[in-house]
């Protein structure tokens, strides 16, 4: 995952957790039957159009609002490449972590990308691409990056009880 | 260097002598809780993890708020797993029915100051009203700290309010907290420790100092904190003494330091559909209302029922509007009834629904459709949180509802107050 290119969905700022998932779809069995419903107040049409390895682009602060972790699971689930926002919400980065989504923070790209166009992500170099254009995202940690590419906290927590 | 009550409760955790903002550290959970929305994917979550035993089934406890009464078939289901997972582990604190989990924390002293506390839900902060460190994590975080008892955290800096002066008429924590979100924005305090301290404050009840740490999280906060005091050893029970180190330091380091002088706040209502979208009651009288939500662990507590009883005493709920009562626990609802509330609000024309988090997360009890307007005392008035995305949610204190519900529109609430 060093290295990837998605098209991008554009949403603004403060996406809060009842928007990515509301209340009333949280307590269907699967996250596969939930993620149809992603964004479903907002953008009802979006779930359904988002293709693996696509790209969201936010505005500040992504993710406020509930703890629910039906929020970074779907978009997980969705195969969202990863996210990329002005800033995020405390929990929401916590979970996205944990379920193996990966976020970026950038506060200029935002203003600068329209929804379609196409992003290149070097992970090493800590790059987005846009064009001709280049972006700086902040480094992530090594132990955090592993998780995520281990697929969550999960299968952190499997490999110590195996050990 | 002095250190805030906040660091100070991180270090008598760990047992490290120094710490400051940014530092990575490991704490003990003095309690975890759970309520019935996640208690699934927690359960199914701490199997995959490969973990057969929790660490310690008494600092664990389970609350039923969210799907009681349930609304769907597949409800009850949550209810049944955390039952079983409660039997299979020797879990002995479940909640079927009494109340929302941030009522029933501190009410039956689960927490007590100077704890730390982690709960699947956003609006854990709530505890910091009697002094302890309380936030909000997600199920898989939760999964591994009912098998190991341990989480990580970064010790956050801190935003103290001071606020000092009489809170004029028809003011009250609801106000305070809705005025610091319309200052600092709903990212205001990401990441932070929100510290509220000042004369103000300590005026307030235990049920109003919940209301400012509920609403902590609506700033991005971490944790919301307010030292306690002879009120909240009251409150909390326990040993006085083991109390005297909860105090910040007179040198200690903030982040930021705003003062406020409660004398000069307003009623104020955040408008659709952000929580830092406040304005002054004065600029919206007249803003059609269709119906009232009197509950939620932000203003369920037996002093919000009050004010809108005393409101309501005698008048009676527009013809167009509903009004939904839903205190926060069965305890404020035996009082409620006990004081008359309940019978006012009965013969005021409102709906009674059983002690649980109702309307306040969108699931039952008064489903809105387009077009529908809410003025609500709960904590959130997101896009689509009471139902269809095209209706608008308006937060305010109980004064401001009750007195809304009776013209059927938005309406100064001083105006009706005894």
């Amino acid at each position: 995952m060093s290295s990837f290119t998605g098209k991008v969905w554009k949403l603004c700022d403060d996406i809060d957790t009842d928007i990515i998932i509301p209340t009333e779809f949280l307590a269907m069995k699967s996250v596969e039957d939930m993620k149809k419903h992603a964004f479903h107040p907002l953008r009802p049409e979006l779930a359904a159009l988002i293709q693996p390895g696509d790209i969201i682009v936010a505005g500040k602060n992504f993710g406020c609002g509930s703890s629910r972790e039906q929020a970074p699971e779907i978009l997980a689930a969705l195969k969202v490449g990863c996210v990329i926002a002005k800033s995020y919400a405390r929990i929401f980065y916590r979970n996205a972590f944990n379920n193996g989504l990966l976020l970026l923070e950038n506060d200029q790209l935002y203003d600068l990308c329209n929804e379609g166009d196409e992003l290149t992500v070097e992970l090493e170099k800590g790059q987005v691409h846009l064009g001709e254009r280049t972006f700086q995202v902040a480094a992530i940690p090594p132990d955090l990056l592993q998780m995520v590419q281990d697929g969550g906290l999960v299968a952190t927590m499997r490999k110590l009880n195996k050990k | 260097m002095g250190y805030t009550i906040t660091e100070k409760i991180i270090m008598k955790n760990t047992g490290q002598v120094a710490i400051k903002p940014g530092d990575l550290t490991t704490v003990n959970v003095d309690r975890a809780m759970v309520h019935d929305i996640f208690i699934p994917f927690v359960v199914s979550k701490f199997n995959e993890m490969g973990f057969d035993k929790v660490w310690d089934p008494d600092k664990i406890v389970l609350v039923y708020d969210h799907l009681v009464p349930t609304s769907f078939i597949e409800d009850s289901r949550h209810h049944k797993i955390g039952d079983e997972f409660a039997a299979a582990h020797g879990i002995r604190a479940v909640h079927r029915a009494d109340g929302i989990c941030h009522q029933l924390m501190p009410e039956l002293r689960y927490v007590v100051p100077g704890q730390i506390v982690f709960g699947t839900d956003s609006h854990t902060t709530t505890y910091g009203a009697v002094g302890a460190l309380s936030t909000g994590i997600g199920y898989t975080e939760m999964a591994a700290i009912f098998g190991t008892g341990k989480l990580w955290i970064k010790v956050p800096s801190t935003i103290k309010f001071i606020i000092n002066g009489e809170l004029p008429k028809g003011v009250y924590a609801k106000d305070i907290i809705l005025r610091i979100l319309g200052d600092i924005g709903s990212d205001g305090a990401a990441y932070k420790a929100i510290e509220f301290a000042g004369a103000t404050i300590e005026n307030l009840s235990i049920a109003s100092r919940m209301t400012l740490c509920n609403m902590a999280i609506e700033a991005g906060a971490k944790f919301g904190v307010v030292a306690p005091d002879a009120k909240t050893f009251a409150f909390s029970g326990g040993d006085k003494a083991a109390y005297q180190h909860l105090q910040s330091d007179a040198d200690a380091v903030y982040e930021r330091v705003v003062e406020y002088d409660g004398s000069t706040l307003k009623p104020v209502v955040a408008c659709p559909s952000n929580v830092d979208n406040i304005s002054d009651v004065t600029d919206l009288l007249g803003t059609r209302i269709d119906q009232g939500f009197l509950g939620s662990c932000t203003n369920g507590r037996i002093e919000d029922l009050e004010v809108a009883a005393k409101i309501l005493k005698g008048r009676k709920v527009a013809s167009f509007t509903k009004l939904i009562v839903t205190p926060a626990s069965r305890s404020i609802l035996a009082e409620a009834v006990k004081k008359g509330y309940i019978k006012t609000f009965i013969e005021a024309g409102a709906i009674i629904q059983p002690p649980a988090c109702g309307l306040c997360c969108g699931r039952s009890g008064g489903i809105v459709s387009d077009g529908e307007r809410v003025i609500a005392t709960n904590n959130r008035n997101f896009l689509g949180r009471m139902g269809s995305p095209k209706s608008e949610i308006f937060l305010a204190s109980p004064a401001t509802v009750a007195a809304a519900v009776i013209e059927g529109r938005i309406v100064d609430p001083r105006n009706y107050l005894p």
